[in-house]
């Protein structure tokens, strides 16, 4: 008996100090990344998007990143703050992913991004914005490769500005980011708001809001409704005849949604940092290549996180491949080292993205696919209106 | 707020009413006559709009879609009678919550393996595009109007087979009291199949009508299936009356509710915060109504069940 736990012991102990060992054999090998998004519930269209682009990079640097064989551990977030984290600590601390990449909405990064960056993980947010980590909750484990969700907004308030319309009607779910929307609009909008409207995020009928909008007579409407929301008010808004009172949105017409909507959204109006038109060959490649792939056009979510992964393949080149250098990593990263889908790209001093924003406009392809094309810059290198209170260590 | 504009909110709300009805006319009869409590009674909305929905896509009409996908709702809500339900009727309530909650997570997660994650698109049937100038600038599709047909039609039928048939006599027989019709020896298992299949039936069909105006996602069954336990509960468990009643009542409420009290609070407050705040009393003001009927009657506007 007592042989044989004096065995077990030595055996563990044996384990214990082989453990570094293999770690680092297995870090020298390649690189392992931890890629999060939601792919169960309903919106898991949005996640699927993320990770088929995130993967459709990594394909276009021939499955190596910096030249280090990657593996990519897919986690499926479920949408619950809760699961998020314990599924990443599990990704951390058993499997040792190197980088943490991914995310879709913004209450799930603000859940694992204590963890990731505690454990000095890097964190790559590929779609969540959110201003928490913008400006004095900057952080140097964190870089995001989409946009500061302010910004969005704002640049539908200045195109409504610089389109002279005077009198806009806006609708927002009744919830914090709706509210973020509005005020997003209003920092940029010259002109007067008629009415703010808040529905509830459960709304399945927007016919009594559309009356409103019938009576109000606005220039433009503005409205930014998620999902299902978004899906629901398009068709009802051209339904009701209401498609000529221009249709100013965000996050509410993308490719994740216009399968659904399809010429019911058609003209409808959206910001974003690229649209899947935008002429540069690094674009034209990843466009075609996706589709080739996976038989849909790819969104914002699919290309910025196309992005992050050749964000990647350039900072682990220019380290040298040495993952365990944090503080080279960051400044290869800070550096952005790599083509993107939208031309110009590089950070700002809060690791958002400084970058070209665009009025785009929902359009039917020659070949019957709907998608969003860009209609004119409104923002040139803007930088997000958090970044000032950010004191980077 | 002109009187035109109150009285197109008021027909709006009518119209989401009868919408209601037809996903809780058969919520109402399971749990009245059965005293089963089946969540996934949106769960068979949602798969009534998705085969609808595929239906029409593949034989390339709405008609012959909505057609077909009435009896494969009706085998979809036979088979989930005899493969779950059915197992569960002399369970307690707790134990019919969990089961089919289950279900609801199950078939969710079906529908977007078959289906994909993405909305379904379906187009209005050419005969029922356009619209009718209700005010100026603003149209009120055809297709709105024949929903709200097809509701008073299906509730007129209904109203039919309960009240004046020998099937709606034992159905009325089974919510009013269960083990006295037991006793006089009708076959209460086929009975409830019967039921439980025209419960799915209209769940379904109320899905087929509802997928050219709202979006057909997997859990689209979740937020109608709520509003609709309110509808049974306000109009009386097991009430087929009190279940139209009460739908037209909800729906009233929830839109005139949401159009009017941001302009009410404005009396009050500040423009901003009346806003925000009239926005959230009206999404609650559906469960304040409900508070309020049950207070003054604690078993709904018509109930079913005797003693």
């Amino acid at each position: 008996m007592a042989v044989g736990r004096r065995g077990v012991m030595g055996g563990m102990a044996a384990a214990t100090l082989a453990m570094p060992a293999i770690r680092a054999r297995a870090q020298a090998a390649g690189v392992k990344i931890g890629l999060v998004a939601v792919l169960t519930g309903p919106q898991a269209a949005l996640g699927t998007q993320l990770r088929d682009g995130f993967l459709q990079g990594l394909k276009h640097t021939g499955g190596k990143l910096g030249g280090l064989p990657a593996e990519v551990l897919v986690i499926d977030d479920e949408l619950r703050p809760e699961v998020a984290v314990t599924k990443v600590r599990s990704a951390i601390e058993r499997d040792r992913v190197d980088f943490v990449v991914g995310v879709v909405f913004s209450n799930i990064l603000g859940a694992i991004a204590r963890p990731v960056t505690e454990s000095e993980t890097f964190l790559i947010s590929t779609n969540a914005g959110p201003s928490t980590f913008a400006g004095r909750g900057c952080n140097p484990f964190l870089f995001v490769t989409s946009y500061n969700n302010d910004q969005v907004h704002s640049v539908m308030g200045q195109a409504a500005t610089d389109n002279g319309y005077r009198r806009v009607f806006v609708l927002t779910p009744n919830y914090q980011a709706g509210r973020d929307a509005v005020a997003g609009f209003r920092s940029r909008f010259k002109g007067e708001v008629v009415d703010e409207v808040y529905v509830p995020l459960t709304q399945l009928d927007f016919s009594a809001e559309l009356a409103k909008i019938a009576a109000a007579r606005p220039d433009a409407i503005f409205t930014f409704m998620p999902g299902g929301l978004g899906v629901n008010l398009v068709r009802q808004y051209r339904q009701a005849g209401l498609a000529n009172i221009p249709f100013l949105s965000t996050f509410t017409v993308d490719e994740a949604t216009l399968p659904a909507q399809q010429e019911a959204a058609l003209g409808f109006y959206s910001a974003a940092p690229w649209a899947p038109n935008m002429d540069n060959p690094q674009n034209r490649r990843f466009v075609a290549d996706f589709e080739a792939a996976h038989n849909y056009v790819p969104g914002s979510y699919a290309a910025q996180s196309y992005d992050a992964a050749l964000l990647l393949d350039g900072a682990i080149r220019r380290t040298g491949g040495k993952l365990s250098d944090k503080a080279a990593m960051r400044e290869a990263l800070r550096a952005a080292e790599f083509q993107s889908v939208r031309g110009n790209f590089k950070f700002g001093t809060n690791h958002y993205p400084v970058q070209d924003f665009w009025l785009c406009q929902v359009a039917r392809r020659p070949d019957g696919k709907f998608q969003t094309e860009t209609v004119r810059k409104v923002l040139s290198n803007d930088v997000d209106p958090w970044a000032a209170e950010c004191r980077m260590r | 707020m002109t009187a035109q504009l109150l009285l197109v909110q008021a027909l709006n709300g009518l119209q989401f009413g009868v919408l209601l009805f037809l996903v809780a006319a058969g919520l109402t009869l399971v749990f009245g006559v059965m005293d089963f409590i089946n969540l996934a009674h949106g769960v068979q909305y949602m798969l009534g709009a998705y085969l609808g929905a595929s239906l029409a896509a593949a034989t390339g009409s709405f008609w012959l879609g909505l057609l077909l996908a009435l009896p494969a709702a009706l085998a979809c809500g036979l088979a989930l009678e005899w493969l779950v339900f059915r197992h569960l009727y002399d369970r307690d309530h707790l134990a019919q919550v969990l089961a089919t909650f289950g279900v609801i997570l199950f078939l969710n997660e079906a529908v977007k393996v078959i289906w994909g994650s993405a909305p379904l698109q379906v187009p209005i049937p050419d005969a029922l595009q356009g619209g009718i100038a209700l005010m100026p600038g603003l149209v009120y599709p055809v297709y709105r109007v024949a929903i709200l047909a097809a509701g008073l039609a299906t509730a007129a039928l209904l109203w039919l087979l309960v009240e004046r048939t020998r099937a709606g006599a034992l159905v009325r027989a089974g919510a009013s009291n269960r083990p006295m019709l037991a006793a006089m020896g009708v076959d209460t298992g086929r009975l409830f199949m019967l039921v439980f299949g025209c419960g799915a039936m209209l769940a379904g069909f109320a899905g087929v009508m509802a997928a050219p105006i709202l979006s057909v996602d997997p859990g689209m069954g979740d937020t109608v299936l709520i509003l609709a336990f309110v509808v049974i509960v306000i109009g009386g468990i097991g009430s087929v009356r009190g279940a139209f009643v009460a739908a037209l009542l909800v729906g009233v409420i929830e839109t005139l509710g949401r159009s009017l009290l941001p302009d009410v609070m404005r009396l009050f407050l500040a423009p901003s915060p009346a806003r925000q705040a009239g926005a959230a009393l009206g999404s609650m003001l559906v469960y304040i109504a409900m508070a309020l009927i049950l207070a003054v009657r604690p078993r709904g506007l018509f109930p079913a069940r005797a003693g």
